[in-house]
C-alpha cells in the first residue's frame, strides 16, 4: 500500500523531471534558430494572433479590476479621510503585483491555450511531420515564432493593463466617487519610481512571457496525437501556467523586494 | 550490392512495445527506377518509410540513403539530406493554414532564393501535373480526399527531389485521375531519373509501374524482384497475396485470439 504509493510518486517524480529535460531542450533548440530577418513575417504573424487578439479581453478585464480596487481603496482610506491616495494605492498594486500576474493569467488562457491546440492539432494531422520531412525544421518554422511572440506580446499587453486598469481606476474613484483629481496623479507621481515599481513589474511581464510560451509550446509539441490528448494538453496548459505565474511572482516579489522580515 | 542503389537497408530491426515490426530486414532500392513495397496492412510499410527518412529511429540496423547513415547523422545533417527527398504522406498532410497554392510553394520558398515569378510557374506546372491547377485559391478543408492526395504529391515533386517516396498515392482516386498519376510517376521516373518508392496496395497498378516489388510479411522480406519473377514465385504466400486470396499461410487478421472465444467471452 504504502510502497504502491511511493511507486507512483517516484514515477511521477522522475516524469516530471525528465519532461522538464526535454522541455528546456526544446525550448532552447527552438530559440536558437531566431530571429532571422527571414522570419520577420512570421513572428509579426504570430504577434498578431498571440497579442493583438489578446487586446479586447485585457482591456476589459483590466477596466473591471481597476475600478473595483478604487472602489475598495477608496471606502477603506475614506476611513481615514485619507481618500484622496486613491491613486498611489492603485498604481503600486497594478505595477508591481496585479498588472503583470493578472495579464499573464487571462494571456495564458486566452493565448497559450490557443497555442497549444494550434501545435497539438499540427502535430495529430501530420503536418509538422511532413514539414519536418520536407526538410523544414518545426522547431524554427513553428515553435520559434510563437515562442517569441509570447515573450514579446506579454510585456505590451501589462503595459496596456496597467494603463486602462489605471484609467478604471479614475473613472470610478475620481468621477464617480468624487476623489481630488489632482492629487490623485500628484500622489501616483510621487510615489511610483519608474526602476522599481515600474521597471522591475515589466520584468516580471516578460519572465511571464517566457513561462507562459514555452508552457504552451512544449503541450502541444509533446501532446498524445489524439482528440483527447489535445483537450487535455490544453488543460494542462492553463493549470500550468497559472501554477507557475503565481509561484515565480512570489519568488520574484521576494527577491525584488526583500527583506521582508527585517 | 551489385546494381547501383540509393538505399540500402541492413539488419533491419524494430519493434512498437512488444510487437516486432521488422525482425532482420536487408533490402537495396536501385538508383532511377520505381520500386514498390507491398504487404498485407499492418506490416510496417508506412514505418519503413518513416524510418528511411530519419523520422523513426529502429532498434537496430543500417539504413544507407545515397551513401548517409541516417540513423547517425545529426539533426542539422538529417534536415539538409531531406532537401533531397519528397514524401507523399498516408494522410495527405496538407498545412491547413495555408492554400493550395501556398501549399505546393512551401518547400521551394524555405529551400530556393527564386523568384516570385519563378515559384509561380513552377507551382502551377505543379499543379497542372497532377490536374489541379484550377484549384489553387483553395484551402485544404475544401478539398476532396483524392485532390488533397493529389496536392500532397505536386508539394513531394516540387523540388524535383532524388526521391520520392509515395505512400499509397493511388487510394481515393478514380480512374482517371489514377491513370494521370501513373503516368505522371512512370514520367518523372523516366525522364528525371527519380528514384520512387512506392506503397501501395493496388496490385494491377503498381504491377503495371513497378521495375521491382519487395513483399514484406511478418516482419519480414519474403519476396523481391521483378512483377514477372514475383507472379511465378514458387512460394505460398506471395502467390496469395500477388492473387489477392484471403485463404492462405498470409493472415488477413491482426494478431488476436481465437474468434469464437472472443465472441463467445467467458460463457464457454
Ligand atoms: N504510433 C504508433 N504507436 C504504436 N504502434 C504503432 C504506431 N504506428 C504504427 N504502429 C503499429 O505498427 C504497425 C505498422 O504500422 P504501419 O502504419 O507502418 O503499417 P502499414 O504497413 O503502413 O499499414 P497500411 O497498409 O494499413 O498503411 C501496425 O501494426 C501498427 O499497429
Ligand atoms: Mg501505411
Amino acid at each position: 500500500m504504502t510502497r504502491d504509493y511511493l511507486r507512483r510518486l517516484g514515477i511521477a517524480g522522475l516524469t516530471g523531471f525528465s519532461n522538464l529535460g526535454r522541455a528546456t531542450v526544446l525550448w532552447a533548440r527552438a530559440m536558437w534558430g531566431l530571429p532571422r530577418w527571414a522570419d520577420v513575417g512570421l513572428l509579426t504573424r504570430q504577434m498578431y494572433q498571440v497579442g493583438v487578439q489578446s487586446i479586447m479581453i485585457i482591456v476589459l478585464s483590466a477596466f473591471a479590476i481597476g475600478a473595483v480596487l478604487s472602489l475598495q481603496f477608496y471606502t477603506q482610506l475614506a476611513n481615514f479621510g485619507a481618500q484622496d491616495s486613491v491613486g498611489v494605492g492603485l498604481a503600486l498594486v497594478l505595477l508591481r503585483e496585479l498588472g503583470p500576474v493578472v495579464t499573464g493569467l487571462l494571456f495564458a488562457g486566452r493565448a497559450g491555450s490557443a497555442i497549444t491546440a494550434e501545435i497539438g492539432l499540427m502535430k495529430t494531422t501530420e503536418q509538422l511531420s511532413s514539414m519536418a520531412m520536407m526538410g523544414v525544421d518545426p522547431l524554427h518554422r513553428v515553435l520559434a515564432p510563437r515562442l517569441w511572440a509570447g515573450m514579446i506580446s506579454l510585456p505590451l499587453l501589462t503595459l496596456i493593463f496597467n494603463a486602462i486598469a489605471i484609467f478604471g481606476g479614475v473613472v470610478v474613484g475620481v468621477h464617480w466617487l468624487g476623489a481630488d483629481e489632482g492629487s490623485f496623479w500628484s500622489g501616483m507621481q510621487n510615489a511610483v519610481d519608474i526602476w522599481n515599481d515600474f521597471g522591475k513589474g515589466m520584468i516580471k511581464a516578460l519572465v511571464f512571457g517566457v513561462l507562459v510560451s514555452w508552457i504552451a509550446v512544449f503541450q502541444g509539441y509533446d501532446a498524445e496525437p489524439t482528440a483527447a490528448g489535445i483537450s487535455a494538453a490544453t488543460t494542462r496548459t492553463v493549470v500550468l501556467s497559472s501554477i507557475a505565474i503565481l509561484a515565480t511572482d512570489f519568488v520574484l516579489t521576494l527577491g525584488m523586494y526583500g527583506n521582508f522580515g527585517s | 550490392m551489385d546494381q547501383d542503389s540509393l538505399i540500402e537497408i541492413s539488419g533491419l530491426r524494430f519493434s512498437r512495445g512488444d510487437r516486432v515490426i521488422f525482425d532482420g530486414i536487408d533490402m537495396a532500392i536501385p538508383r532511377g527506377q520505381i520500386s514498390a513495397i507491398m504487404g498485407p496492412s499492418g506490416t510496417g510499410k508506412t514505418t519503413l518509410l518513416r524510418i528511411i527518412g530519419g523520422e523513426v529511429k529502429p532498434d537496430a540496423g543500417e539504413v544507407l540513403v545515397g551513401g548517409y547513415d541516417v540513423c547517425r547523422l545529426s539533426r542539422g545533417e538529417l534536415f539538409e539530406l531531406r532537401k533531397d527527398i519528397g514524401m507523399l504522406f498516408q494522410s495527405s498532410a496538407l498545412f491547413t493554414d495555408m492554400s493550395v497554392f501556398e501549399n505546393v510553394a512551401f518547400p521551394l520558398r524555405e529551400h530556393t532564393e527564386l523568384e516570385e515569378s519563378a515559384i509561380r510557374d513552377l507551382v502551377l506546372m505543379k499543379l497542372n501535373a497532377v490536374g489541379l491547377r484550377g484549384a489553387r485559391d483553395l484551402m485544404p478543408s475544401e478539398l476532396s480526399g483524392g485532390m488533397a492526395r493529389r496536392v500532397a504529391l505536386a508539394r513531394a515533386i516540387a523540388l524535383d527531389p532524388a526521391l520520392i517516396m509515395y505512400d499509397e498515392p493511388f487510394t481515393g482516386q478514380d480512374p482517371i485521375a489514377m491513370g494521370v498519376l501513373l503516368s505522371l510517376i512512370r514520367r518523372m521516373s523516366q525522364a528525371l531519373e527519380i528514384t520512387s518508392l512506392l506503397v501501395s496496395h493496388d496490385i494491377h497498378e503498381t504491377v503495371s509501374i513497378a521495375d521491382n516489388i519487395f513483399l514484406l510479411a511478418d516482419g519480414k522480406l519474403i519476396a523481391h524482384g521483378d512483377p514477372q519473377s514475383l507472379r511465378e514465385h514458387p512460394a505460398q504466400d506471395v502467390q496469395q497475396f500477388m492473387h489477392g486470396e484471403p485463404d492462405g499461410p498470409v493472415p488477413f487478421h491482426y494478431p488476436s485470439d481465437d474468434y469464437m472465444f472472443d465472441v463467445l467471452g467467458n460463457s464457454v
